[in-house]
Formats: C-alpha cells, structure tokens, sequence
C-alpha cells in the first residue's frame, strides 16, 4: 500500500487508550494503515504520540471587528500550532456573528485560509442583546455550530427558554456565559478574603451558581415542551458549587454539558497577589478548592471538554490597571502541552481522558463523529513530544504575545498537525 | 526600602524608624525658614490618575520642604476611559530624569504595576480600595503623639471598612506598633476578613474601652448601589457624644477628611478638643517628607 505520509513507530492515544507502537500510513485524507507500507514522506515517531486532532469549543479570534487583537489566519494558525484542527469561534464580535451571511463569510474565509476548520458560532439573540432571537434554521445551514451570546450572560430566562426550543428544533446546543450579573455587581476576581485583601471588587462563586440553578431550570421546562432535545452546554464553569449542579442534573438525566478552560485547572486567585491584569478573566480564577473539584469533574464526566477560552487582547490593553484592562488570556497554543505536563504528568492525570477531553468529548458536543485511530478514520491528527521546552509568548503565532504561563516548561507540545491528510503546522527537529 | 506600596511584609523597626525621622522633620517644620537641602537635585512627581487635592498638596510641599524639584501630572478621568496608558505616562515622566513617583489611582494596585515598569522608586498615594500607606503613617504618628505609645491600645475604626484604603493600611501598620485594631461598620460595608483587625457590625463592641477612634467617610455612591440606608446608617453608626461614652474618657477622634459633618461623626465632636483631625493634616507634611527621605537618599542613582 502507499500513501503520502507514513509515522513510524509512534504511540497512539485516543479515547480509546494508549496503544502502539504502530506505524501510521495516511493517504487520501485517511488513515490507511497502522501497520505502515510506502509512503512518499517518513516521518521518524521518535518517543513522540499521535492523538486525534483536537476541537476547541470556544475560542475569540476577533474577526470581524478588532483584527488588531487577532484574525482568522493568525487565530486558526495559532491553533493549528496548539494541535486544533477544529475550533468554535466565538460572536461578540464588532459587530457580532448574528446572521446566515456572517457565518457563511466566516466559513469561507477560513476555508480559503486551510488552516484548522473554522465552525462558527452565532449569536442566540440579534446583536447578542438578549431580547429577539436569531434565525437558528438559517443559521445552522450557512454552518454554524452552536449559538450564544457568550459574553453576554442571558439575563431574560424566558428569551433563553425560546431560544432553547428553537435550537433544538435544527439540533443546534445552545451554549451560555452563566453568571449572574446582579450578584456580579463589578466584581474583578474571585470574591473572598484575598479579594478583600488586595482591595478588588469580587465576584462571588455563588453568582456562576446562581445562574447555572436557573438555568437549569430553564433547561428542564424547555425539555418539557419540547418534542426535539434541547441541548444546553454551559462554557467555562469554574467553581465547585456549580459543578454540583451540573453533576446533579446529569444524574436527573437534564440535556446539559459542560467545559472548563486551561487557565482554570491550573491557576488560582493567589495569581492576583501581584495586580497584573494579565490574570483577569471571566469568571475569575478561584481557589485551590475549586480547582480540585473542577479536576474531579473532569474525571467523573461532570465536565465533557476542555475549551480554551482564548481570548487575546493587544499588550497596552493588558497594561492598564485591574479595574480598566479586559478579561482573558489567549491560550491556543499552550493548551495541551499546559495540562499534558501540569495534569498527566505532574499529578497522574490519565492521558486517554486528557485526550478525549480535546476530543471526542468537544466533538459530541457539536454531533460531530469521534476520531480513533484506526484504518479508514479521518486523518485529522496531531503529533505530539513530550520533549520539555519553556514557554515563550513571543515566539507565538497569536497577536497576543503574553501568556501567564511565560517561562513554565512544558512538555506534549504539538509537532505536525493533519487536517484531513494536510499538514497545516509542522515543527520537527 | 525600595517602594513604599503598602505594609505587606514590613517589620517593626523599619516604621519606627520612618516615624523618628518624620520627628526630625517636623522639627525642621517649625523653623522660621521651614526648609532643608535633603533633596537638592532630585526630583518628585505626582501623578495623580485620580482627583485629590490634600494629599497631592501635603506630598508638593513635603519635597519642596526638602529642596526636591516637584513635577506635577493630574489626568483627567475620561482620558484613561480612551484607553490611554499609565505606563507610557510613566515612561515620559522616567524619560524627563524624574526620581520618584508619587501614585494615586482609583484601582487597587496601579503603584504595584508602576514599580515594575519604572527605575525609580514608586511612593503609594492611594490606590482604590488598597492602600493609603503615607495616611496610614500619618495616622500612627497623631496617635503617637496623643497616646504616648501603641502597645496594648485598642484602636476602633469605624464606617465603610470594605471600600476603604485608608482602613486597610491602617488595619496593616497600627498591629506592627502593638495596637488591636477593631473595625465596625454595617455587614455590607465590612470585608470577610481582614489579617490584623478585629471585625463586627456591632459599632458598640469596637467602641467599648477603646483608646482612640478613627472614623472614615461615607460615600454618597454606597447608598446610590443599595448597600446602605443613609438614616439606617445615621442612627446606627455615627459616632456621636453618647456613643463615645463606651470608649475610654477622652478618647482621641480622627478622620481622613473629607468629612461629611453629621453623617459618620457628629458635628459638634468633630469641632470638638477631641479630634485630632487638623493635627492630622499638619503631621501628613511631615511624614511624607520622612518616606520621601528615605527612600531617595542613599539610594544608589
């Protein structure tokens, strides 16, 4: 048999485990063989691992509107480089991604661009208002994978209810920003001692809880009416009361998913100490408690996916004061190498399940078939070494050249990243 | 010391000795010529993010009082709503030869983020809710001078401890002297929890046998988001003749000014020979060209 390109003697993880050594013969897009054959590239697999191409659920890549932050070709590059070869763009753009033609223009850019493949989401509410709801069957043609109004937290729990059932109605999720911006007030890290310390204004655990309580309510009547399955996932939760209630409502048998994000499985509050808004995020980071809990989730299933959140902002915005710079921290690519080292091999975290967090689990969300490893699955895959190096935000391919991990080292970082047989980012020694 | 940002991490010692060298300076204050050449060739900014008018004054004279060059910057709060930035502001001043920096800005930590982007030495004019450290000093030195010594005493502060930098530096500097510190104000306007102070909702159980009480200001903006009733407050926590009557006779009042007269402090107690408020004010001249003084002599240039 001959393909295009043949890895030899790599390890093979996937939700299914690990496995291997196996030699990995692609060609026509696909896996051909694990058993190799003739290849016109070979590609030496050198103690490194081969895993299936990971999906990001949430990432802000700024187009269109503030390309000065980033834009599709350095965001899908940028991912591309973290090991993605599917991404969810996020619609609070300027303006947001609220129509059929948005979402197609999105699509086809980053078509023409053949970097990792772009699924745009749309706004659940025109110009993510809150108050009249977006065309859900027009908007899942022209190619959107989910809708919210992230950012935005949905505060009419009777538009989100609408918006529930007609999403359901084109099998789209419905993803939302749950906190409760009442209890919020202006609240700029965690609410609590330290908080009171450094003289911030908190944002208290209880107003992510408040809102996903309500939201899940919501959930279950839009469930009642509805002859379709609604499906509401909830984006970057990250305190352990909340992931309370999402684990109950899972056992209930409620439609609901979850993620949570790289920055908040590994930092804490105590972050903050030294006022650098480079630490500013929404929700906030939390204590030492939550993260331990949110690890808990990750592995009993509470959680489904890890997404990144990746929100990039341009230096000077990061450089006014706690009050003024925006949330975020752009993460595409540290994600994986991230928790690969701080998760796996620092603390045990099973691989197989870290995998299938960037994997199958972001993929179900979206209906999407799971990738294994096997003959005849799609090759969409990513390469990864476990060689350690430091981080160096200036060496990224995001406009955001910062990153609260500067300096870490780490190991799994992403090597050769296949979209469908293409390599869209190569980084052998 | 290299900056003076807030009290996290200071010893003992170091405050005492910044408070003997405020003793020298207010000396040198009542001089007929009020005036040393300590700070001859360095020069002082204030760079005022946020409107202040004592405390910007108080820091001037005190380098001018020193020989110090001052500079002033006062922004406009509606320029830094565009964006622009502290740090480049900064950088200008650092590239015009400027020595210290005194900051005052709305958010908590901007002096933090100041002392990492500039060479010279970064003096806490008030940052948020954080810090007031030189208030801080200012209020210990007062206390000094009506109470002889800290050690043992117990210090009520009272009001809107959770918006409140002057409260937080005191909470941080008073302990370091020997004092307990006990804060009271309404449950919403009280921290969780703060290292070093005692804290309750019961105004009478920071008052009682108290040997000095400090009262802070509040603001008009508390009542507007709903976390407090202006009368509620009134009638249960102002500070009034009969309520003192807990605390220790005679028992030292200060404030931070501005006050609000009949809101947080009884009008007549605040005119009366118990407050120290004035005496406050004057002191402030003298312990900022302390921390002036040690900060910038000796300092390798």
């Amino acid at each position: 048999m001959k393909g295009d390109v043949l890895i030899r003697n790599v390890t093979l993880v996937d939700a299914l485990g690990e496995r291997g050594p196996a030699d990995v013969l692609l060609g026509e897009g696909r896996i051909l063989s694990l058993e190799g054959g003739e290849a016109q590239r070979v590609i030496e697999g050198k103690g490194r691992f081969l895993a299936p191409g990971f999906l990001d659920l949430h990432a802000h890549l700024r187009e269109p509107g503030q390309e000065v932050k980033e834009d599709l070709y350095s965001g899908l590059l940028a991912a591309a480089r973290g090991g993605y070869t599917d991404l969810v763009s996020m619609p609070n753009t300027t303006p947001p991604v609220d129509t059929p033609e948005a979402v197609r223009a999105l699509r086809e850019k980053a078509e023409a661009l053949g970097l990792a493949r772009l699924h745009p989401a749309a706004a659940l509410t025109q110009g993510q208002e809150g108050k009249t709801l977006t065309e859900a069957g027009l908007l899942k043609e022209a190619g959107a994978s989910l809708l919210t109004d992230d950012g935005r937290t949905n505060e009419d729990a009777g538009v989100l209810a609408a918006g529930l059932l007609q999403a359901a109605a084109f099998g789209l999720p419905v993803a939302v920003h749950a906190e409760d911006a009442s209890l919020r007030r202006g609240g700029v890290m965690n609410d609590g001692p330290l908080a009171d310390l450094l003289g911030l204004p908190g944002n208290p655990p209880e107003a992510e809880a408040a809102r996903i309580a309500r939201d899940l309510e919501v959930l279950r009547y839009a469930v009642r009416r509805s002859q379709k399955k609604p499906h509401l996932h909830i984006q970057h939760l990250s305190t352990g009361r909340a992931l309370e209630l999402v684990r109950e409502a899972k056992r209930a048998g409620l439609p609901v998913t979850a993620e949570a994000t790289p920055h908040h499985l590994t930092l804490t509050e105590e972050a903050l100490r030294g006022f650098d808004p480079l630490f500013k995020v929404a929700p906030p980071l939390r204590t030492g408690e939550d993260v331990e809990a949110l690890l808990e989730g990750l592995l009993d299933g509470t959680l489904d996916a890890i997404a990144t959140d990746h929100a990039p902002h341009t230096q000077a915005e990061k450089e006014l004061d706690l009050l003024r710079a925006p949330f975020g921290i752009p993460s595409l690519e540290v994600a994986f190498p991230l928790l690969y080292t701080e998760l796996h091999r620092k603390r045990g975290f099973p691989l197989k399940r870290l995998v299938e967090l960037f994997t199958d689990g972001p993929r179900n969300i979206l209906g999407l078939k799971p990738i294994h490893l096997e003959e005849g699955a799609e090759a969409s895959l990513v390469l990864l070494d476990p060689k350690e190096r430091p981080v160096d935000p200036r060496n990224f391919t995001s406009k955001a050249k910062f990153s609260p991990w500067a300096g870490w080292t780490l190991g799994g970082w992403p090597v050769l990243t296949l979209v469908e047989g293409r390599i869209v980012h190569e980084a052998l020694e | 010391m290299r900056h003076l940002l807030d009290f996290r991490g200071w010893a003992r010692t170091e405050v005492e000795s910044l408070l003997d060298t405020a003793r020298v300076m207010a000396e040198v204050l009542e001089r007929p010529v009020k005036k040393v050449p300590a700070l001859q060739g360095f020069t002082v900014a204030t760079v005022f993010f946020e409107p202040s008018t004592r405390t910007r004054l108080s820091f001037e004279l005190a380098a001018r009082r020193m020989s110090a060059d001052v500079v002033s910057f006062a922004a406009q709060t509606s320029s830094l709503q565009k964006g622009e930035s502290y740090k480049d502001t900064l950088l200008t001043l650092e590239a015009m030869g400027v020595d210290a920096y005194v900051i005052r800005a709305d958010a908590a930590g901007v002096p933090h983020q100041a002392a990492r982007w500039v060479k010279g030495v970064v003096v806490n004019g008030g940052d948020g809710r954080r810090a007031h450290p030189t208030q801080a000093l200012l209020d210990a030195y007062t206390l000094l001078e009506a109470l002889g010594s800290l050690e043992g005493k117990k210090i009520a502060i009272v009001g809107d401890l959770l918006h409140s930098r002057v409260a937080r530096s005191n909470v941080e500097l008073l302990p370091l002297l020997g004092a307990e510190v006990w804060g009271a104000g309404p449950p919403t306007l009280l921290p969780q929890g703060l290292p070093g102070a005692r804290l309750t909702s019961r105004l009478e159980e920071a008052l009682a046998e108290a040997d000095a009480v400090m009262v802070l200001r509040l603001q008009k903006e508390r009542m507007e988001a709903g976390l407090i009733h202006l009368q509620d407050y009134i009638a249960h926590y102002q500070v009034t003749e009969a309520r003192l009557k807990k605390a220790k006779p005679g028992a030292p009042l200060l404030h931070p000014g501005p006050m609000n007269r009949d809101v947080e402090l009884e009008g007549t107690l605040a005119d009366s020979a118990r407050s120290l408020v004035n005496r406050q004010v004057h002191n402030g001249v003298a312990v900022r060209m302390a921390v002036l003084y040690h900060l910038l002599v000796g300092r390798e240039r």
